[in-house]
This record gives structure tokens, sequence and C-alpha cells, in this order.
């Protein structure tokens, strides 16, 4: 017997005889025998006190760092309530709300996610969740290049190079070209866009904040895409948006990114969530799933998926995505991150990022071996040139349990040592002023 | 009593639910022109409200752990919660640009959890990059693709689909860039040998099959369907959907597959979570690995390193590593079955897949007879005269407290019923299953009314799902106008 195999000789013994078979095996009689000679390398299992000793000692082998890098993945602070809440059974182990009336948890949960999306990004409809911000970006190109009958699509040098590079693969094996808008100064060149831009481009992907944490005022890409009839993607950390201008305001056709920074912890790269919401014009071209509210028999509001015509399931080899499984559980963390933190909770968590990093920045610029490289107004990561190699930095940091800054020599040469450093809320000035002592006697 | 309200409707002006330090750190100004001018209507909650809200919100929910849940081709087995805790570790939680010593530990539960994919699965390596079953399925196309593209064989465009596949392949042939062409079933749901000669051509990139396919029948003529694929050039995709019942019985790698997928949120237990995050591990024969999704984990001289680019793979196709998270997860349940339980795992799916099965077939159209794997089609009731449909018997099922099985699906089969019972569930929990499904059955009979009136017991009845998509109402904002 196992503790997750109920079944006991003789409740085999008695459904065999129901099924009317000798044995087990006779249930795999149809399996070509030479198929069925397994000889696997493979362990016995561990008790649970073998498994926790086995843990304990992967564990062992990592090493807790301080982050001052955030790059795509930030340290912000998640409240305790929430591992108490999504880790409830009816959320963690149920599926895909195909039974509504038993449902009514996860759609209501979606449903409110959903709003804050939107609330957010100031746009008309989220959808349920895509895997992450990249695949997000990657979707919404291929909504893009769908709605435009077009097979171009723009991508600012500004954005992060990994969002850059999922995009690219999903669009390599589409039949899809991806062309660059050079950057100038660190923000998105607007007369490189203004000239290279036209009707063959199905519209641009920017990131705002962009790559290097820098803030950009995207107010005239909206007109210059009008000429083209190309939509304009934005790419944005929903939580700088409890601050800053929305992809709506900019008159984004759609808004993605990266749910991580509503308090998901970094958990080595995922799960993460990416959003994506539109407007009203395209809600029956998004991917993925989307909740809406309804009345039962008897008149009383309830959710459903809807607008499912348009996936795979029913679509089949005529949808425009695959998505079928999403990060739903992820989307109930962003949602009960955003209860506790609240309206006021979401602005603090920013501003005190915002202010770490600002100090952190000052502080650095006043040590002799380190410079700007922009002079822009960033949000929670800054960029700076150092003279001394990165690598160097980033052991002696390393040494006092200090996640150094993200090198952007890493994803291209010619920007090495330019140093990208971020802090968060959980930044104290202490963790800050330890950080640059480092740096001085370098 | 019902509890219906948005945390939005149960907001104050000024209330708070957090708590955050002061660090002394001086305020900073924001420039004016880049601040938001419109306001977002937010949640305003103390940490109580909150708590309670989604502790009701869950009671609408039906969850593994209250109750049978038959789902067909979703494999909802038990979530250990093991697997929770040791994700959880603090000392797993860390930034994915972590320096390579800093996190051997993490970076060997990849590696491990990818050699044991490979041995349970006969294919040589794995990438645990994509995010879910059909991010897999797309990921696997791209090498296909790729794999056809590095020989100039241009001609490659189609990828061949059964018509009773899963929608997601249909539909991942088309993003990466295939054009999917439908092969006809046998009767019993299995491949026409027959049609898949006649379609097979130098245009084919491959084929992608479940097996044991969606209707719980094993292509017994697996390795002839190989043989003839290969023959002509093309590649065979294994769709992982249905993985579980051949569990140490069985492997993709030996009956000929290239590329496979494998998700292990149904085969090795980590939490559906009302719909993910899941992980779609892809996995492929020698000739392919070079193609697999970068970073890449390898093991050189003992450590472990991470490969961020190289010019034979596909790409990247994830932000970092995918759903890391879900592979401790997966990778804990692996340590706990081991090899000695292995087998059972996939048996006795298989054994309570029949068991249900040959229990209910005097009352439900069994329209593949024989025996099955780890899930079965009904076509409906038998007794078709009061016009019960299978919609009617699911919605009937909430009332006893069971999740429905998986209904209009496969395509293939009109009143499609699809039961998947899992290994996890003792004889007891499904003699009541099969007791609750015959009092249905009866009930359709003597007062069919009562089934086609049902749901009675939950929390909302029978939903206008059309009332929803003709004026949709997407967030709270819209209920406001």
């Amino acid at each position: 017997m196992f503790k997750y195999l109920p079944h006991t000789k003789k409740d085999i013994e008695e459904m065999l005889k129901v099924i009317d078979v000798n044995s087990i095996d006779d249930l795999f009689l149809e399996i070509p025998e030479e198929l069925k000679k397994l000889d696997l390398n493979f362990p016995n299992g561990l008790s649970e006190l073998e498994i926790y000793d086995k843990f304990n000692i992967l564990a062992n082998k990592n090493k807790n760092l301080i982050p001052f890098v955030g790059a795509g993945a930030y340290d912000h602070y998640t409240p305790s309530v929430i591992k108490h809440l999504i880790g409830r059974q009816e959320f963690l182990t149920a599926y895909t709300p195909y039974q509504p009336e038993i449902s009514q948890g996860t759609l209501q949960y979606i449903f409110e996610y959903q709003s804050i999306i939107a609330e957010l990004t100031n746009m008309h409809v989220s959808n349920a969740s895509m895997y992450d911000g990249a695949t997000a970006t990657a979707e919404a190109m291929f909504m893009a290049t769908n709605v435009r009958k077009r097979t171009k699509i723009l991508i600012s040098k500004t954005v992060n190079p990994n969002i850059v590079n999922v995009v690219k693969t999903y669009a390599k094996y589409r039949g899809f070209t991806v062309d660059f808008v050079d950057e100038k100064n660190g923000i998105t060149d607007i007369d490189d866009f203004r000239k290279n831009n036209s009707k063959e481009y199905a519209g641009i992907i920017v990131q705002n904040p962009n790559y290097y944490g820098i803030i950009e005022d995207l107010s005239d890409f909206r007109e210059i895409l009008d000429d083209s009839k190309g939509l304009l993607i934005i790419n944005s950390d929903p939580s700088s948006l409890a601050l800053l201008k929305s992809p709506g305001e900019y008159g984004a056709d759609i808004a993605v990114g990266d749910c991580q920074t509503l308090g998901i912890p970094l958990s080595f790269g995922g799960p993460y969530i990416g959003y994506l919401a539109t407007t009203k014009k395209l809600m029956r071209k998004m991917p993925g799933r989307i909740c809406g509210v309804t009345e039962d028999t008897d008149g009383k509001r309830a959710f459903v998926l809807t607008l499912q015509a348009r996936e795979q399931h029913i679509r089949r080899e005529k949808a425009n995505s695959n998505i079928c499984s999403n990060q739903s559980l992820m989307a109930l963390f962003v949602t009960v991150y955003t209860a506790v933190m609240g309206k006021q909770g979401l602005v603090e968590a920013q501003q005190k990022s915002f202010n770490a990093t600002h100090y952190l920045y000052e502080q650095i610029l006043k040590l002799d071996k380190f410079s700007e490289v922009y002079k822009q107004p960033f949000f929670k990561d800054c960029l700076v040139k150092s003279d001394i190699d990165s690598e160097i930095i980033n052991e002696k940091l390393l040494e006092k349990g200090i996640l150094g800054p993200l090198n952007l020599g890493k994803y291209d040469k010619s920007k090495n040592n330019l140093l990208l450093f971020s802090a968060t809320e959980k930044r104290s000035k202490k963790d800050i002023d330890l950080l640059v002592s480092i740096l001085e006697v370098l | 009593m019902y509890y219906d309200k948005l945390i939005f409707e149960i907001s104050n002006s000024g209330r708070k639910g957090y708590s955050l330090p002061d660090f002394g750190i001086s305020n900073y100004e924001i420039p004016k022109d880049l601040l938001r001018k419109e306001e977002a209507i937010l949640p305003e909650v103390s940490e109580l409200e909150a708590v309670r809200h989604y502790t009701n919100v869950s009671f609408k929910n039906f969850g593994i752990e209250k109750g049978f849940y038959p789902l067909g081709s979703c494999t909802m087995k038990y979530n250990p919660k093991i697997n929770e805790d040791i994700s959880s570790m603090p000392g797993f939680n860390l930034h994915p640009y972590q320096p390579i010593s800093t996190i051997q530990g993490s970076l060997e539960i990849y590696y491990e959890t990818q050699r044991i994919l490979s041995e349970l699965s006969g294919l040589h390596t794995f990438s645990l990059n994509p995010y879910a079953g059909a991010h897999g399925e797309l990921v696997g196309l791209m090498i296909m693709q790729k794999y056809h593209q590095d020989r100039e064989d241009f001609k490659r465009t189609k990828v061949i689909v059964p018509d009773s596949a899963h929608g997601t392949n249909p539909a991942s042939a088309v993003v990466a860039g295939f054009e999917s062409i439908e092969v006809k079933s046998n009767p019993d749901g299995t491949v026409n040998v027959e049609s898949l000669k006649e379609l097979l051509s130098d245009e084919v990139a491959g084929i992608m099959l479940t097996n044991p396919n969606t209707a719980g029948i094993f292509e017994k003529e697996i390795c002839e369907i190989a043989e003839l694929v290969h023959d002509a050039g093309g590649l065979l995709y294994y769709d992982g959907a249905n993985l579980n019942p051949i569990l140490g019985v069985v492997r993709p790698g030996d009956m000929g597959f290239d590329i496979m997928h494998i998700n292990l949120h149904k085969t090795f237990s980590t939490p559906h979570g009302g719909g993910g995050p899941g992980s779609g591990p892809v996995g492929v024969v020698e000739h392919l690995v070079k193609y697999l999704p970068t970073p890449v984990v390898k093991k050189v001289n003992n450590e472990y390193i991470i490969e961020d680019e190289n010019d034979t793979a596909i790409g990247q196709i994830s932000h970092f590593y995918g759903n890391y998270g879900v592979v401790i997860k997966a990778y804990t349940y692996l340590l706990s079955i081991g090899k000695e339980n292995f087998a059972n795992v996939g048996k006795h799916s298989v054994l309570n897949a029949n068991y249900i099965k040959e229990s209910l077939k005097d009352l439900y159209l069994l329209p593949i007879k024989g025996v099955c794997k780890h899930e079965f089609v009904f076509d409906g009731l038998i007794d078709k005269s009061n016009h019960v449909t299978t919609l009617d018997v699911a919605k009937r099922l909430l009332d006893y407290d069971v999740h429905p099985p998986t209904i209009y699906f496969p395509l293939t089969v009109k009143e499609a019923l699809m039961i998947e019972p899992t290994e996890t569930e003792s004889k007891v929990a499904i003699d009541s299953f099969i007791e609750v499904m015959r009092k249905v059955a009866i009930e359709a009979k003597e007062d069919p009314d009562l089934v086609k009136g049902a749901p009675y017991n939950t929390v909302v009845k029978r939903l206008d799902e059309a009332q929803a998509a003709r004026k949709p109402i997407v967030k709270y904002r819209d209920l406001l106008t």
C-alpha cells in the first residue's frame, strides 16, 4: 500500500470481477509486449521526513540574497494573508470553471481581477490572464497582425531584451517580421518611429517604464499610428500604474505586462502572471478566457466564461491563439494583493520604491567611479555607468549577501558595464547605505 | 446565506488592510505630466474584511478535497499537501538573476526533474520552460518546424491532427505556422491507418497524437503509424495530456514519438489552481535536443549551469525558466512516489475507469466497447425517450456533490460524457459515484423534468450564457452604468 493509492487487495479483486478480467495486466493486453519491457532507472519512494531532509539539503545549496536588481522581477512585499487565502483547497484544487454553478468562486475572482487590471490600465476589458508578461506581449502582436491583416510589427529598442526575444520567437515561426525602432537618449526615438512607420506595420510595441527604468512620455505615439492605422501596444509594469499615466490615457489599443510586481514572490522566475487588456472595439479579438456577468434562472447575479467563440476549444485551427490553461491562481494572488494593499497601499508601495531607487541613485552618483548614463526620469530601475568591471562589483556585493545590478552587457556587448540597479519598498536606508559603502571602497 | 458581494462593493473610502515600514527615506517627486489623471476604482478594506470576503468567495467553489472530480482528460488526482510546503520553502525564493554559485540547489531540482521525466517517457532531454500543455505543444511544433527548415525541407507545411484531438492541437499547429489537416478516426476513436496513408506526403511535417486517445483507447497500431510517418519524412508529436494511465507501463519514446509535452498539473499531481499555473515540459529525442528553447539548464563537471543563448535553439519562449514553483511540486511528487509505486499509478487509474464503465454501461450508452485506459466516453443515456441530455445529467450531478465529467468532448461523440476517475480515488468513492449516476439515470426515466430543471442545491441555478455574450459586462465599472 502507498498513501496516494487507496486500493486494497480485496478492492482490486472485487473490481476485476466486475470488469470480468483476471488481473490488472489483462487491461493492458492490446499494448505490444515488446513495448512493455521497462526497467526504469529510478529511486524508490521517500517518506515525508526523508523528503524534508532532501529539500533542506537542496535549499542549503542555494543562498538567499538581498536583491538590488529588478530588470523584470522585483522584490516587493507580500502580505501574509495572501498565502492563506490562495492556499484554500476550494481555489487551489479546482480546475477551469467549466461548470459555472459550482465555480462561482473562481469566476468571481477572475471578474475582480479583470476589473483591477481594467482600472489600472484604463482599458475596457482584461482577459483572465496570460502566462507571463513576455508571452502576453507576443499574443498582443498576434492580435494586432490579425486585426490589421498585416505581417510586420515594430518594437522599440528600449523594450526588455527577454520580452523582445520571446516576441521574435513567436513571430518567426508564424512568418511575421519584427523590426526595431531605434532608441535615443534612453527612450524610443520618435523621429525614427515616424520615419519608418508605414501601413505595412500592424503597430508598435513599447515598454513603459522601459528596460532602463525610464518613464517614457508616449503622448505623440497615437497620432503617428493614426496615419498608418497601426495599433499601439504598451507593455507596463501594472504596479507603476498606481502612479503613472496609464496605457488607456496614452490611447493604447492593447495593454500588456507582468503582474509579478503586485506582490508575487520572486520564486526563481515563476509562476508569475501576464495580463492583456484591450479596447471595447477589439474585445472579440482577444486571446484567452474572459469572465462576464449574467443571471441564473431565478434572476440572481452570477458569473460565467463568455465570448468563448474566440477560443481554441471552439475554433480549433481557426483560433488566433492556442492558450488554454493560464495562470488563474496567480490572478487570485494579484486580486488579494490589491484588496489588502488597496488604493492607498498600491500607491505607498510604489512611491516608497521610487524613493528608495532615487536615494540609491543619488548616493551611487556621488562616488567617483560611477556616472550618469541618461538624464531622464526613471521609476524603480536606475542605470549607471561603472568604471569598475561589473564582475568585481557583484562578487564584492555577493560576499555581503547582496545581489548586485544587472550588467546590460549580458544581452548587448556594446552596453558592457552599464549597470541596472533597483530598490523596492523592502530596502531600508541602512541596506542602501551598506550597498553604497561597499561600492565606495572598490 | 448566499454571499454575492464584490470586493469593490464592500469598500469604504480611507480603509486599509496593510502596513509598510517607514525607513526615513525622503520623498522624491515624479514629474507631473507623467502622472495618471484618471482615478482608478480600487478596493479599500480592512484585513479581516479581505480575509472574510475571499473565504466566502471560496465557499462557492468545488475542489478535489470536497468530492469526486472525474473531469475527463484533466486528470484531477489528489494534490499532496507536502508539495505546497516544499515549494514555498524560503530557500527556493530566489531572484532569477542570482549568480550560478548561489542557485545550485534550484538548478539541481530543474535538472533532476527533467532527467526523471526523460526516464519515464523514453525521450532524451526535457525543457521545463513551457508554462502549460498548450504552450508545450507550441514549443514542440516550433521544434518540428526548425528541424525541417534546418534540412532545407521547406515544403513541409502541414501537420496531421485526428478529429478527436484536443482543440489545442490544431490551434497550436496554426500558431506555430503550420496548416492543420484532419485524419479520420475509426469507430473506436483510433487513427484510421488507411486514411493516414493517403494524407502522408512530402508536404507533411508531422503528426500530433494523444495515446491513449481522448476516448481512452490505446492506439495499438502505434508502431506501424510511427514507421509510416517516419518513412514519409515526418515527426511524431505526443500530446501528454493522457500520459497518466501508461505511467510505468509503456513509454512514448519507445512507441516512436520524437517530441512530447507533459502536463505536470495532470500526471504529476500539481494543483490545477482554477486553470493554472500549470507546467508543460517538452521532451525530444537525442537529435532534436539542440532545438530546445533557451535558457537551457545543463550539468557540466558536477556543476549546474545556465546557457542563455545558442544558435541552434528555437529561441526563447518564456521570460525566465517557466513556472519554476510548479516544477518543485512535481519533483516532490516524483520523489514521494518512487519506482515501486509508479506502475500502480497508471494501472489503478485504468482499473478505476474500467470498473466505472462496466458498472454503468447498462444505463449509459457505451459507443466504444472493450477495455479502456484511464478514461472512457458515454454517449449520454441509453434511454433517450425523455430527451434528457448529457447537459441535464451533468447539472443533476451537481446536486449530489459530484463534479460532472467533461461533457460534449470529444466532438466525435454527440452526447459525450467523458469520465476520468484517477488512481487516487478509493473504491468507496467510486462506488458512491456509480450509485449517483444510476440514480440520475432512473430519475431521468421516472421524473425527467426533475433532471432537466437541475441543479437545485447549488449557490446559483442554470445560467443564461447567451445573455453574458450578447451584452458583455466584463468589469466592476460596467455594473455602475
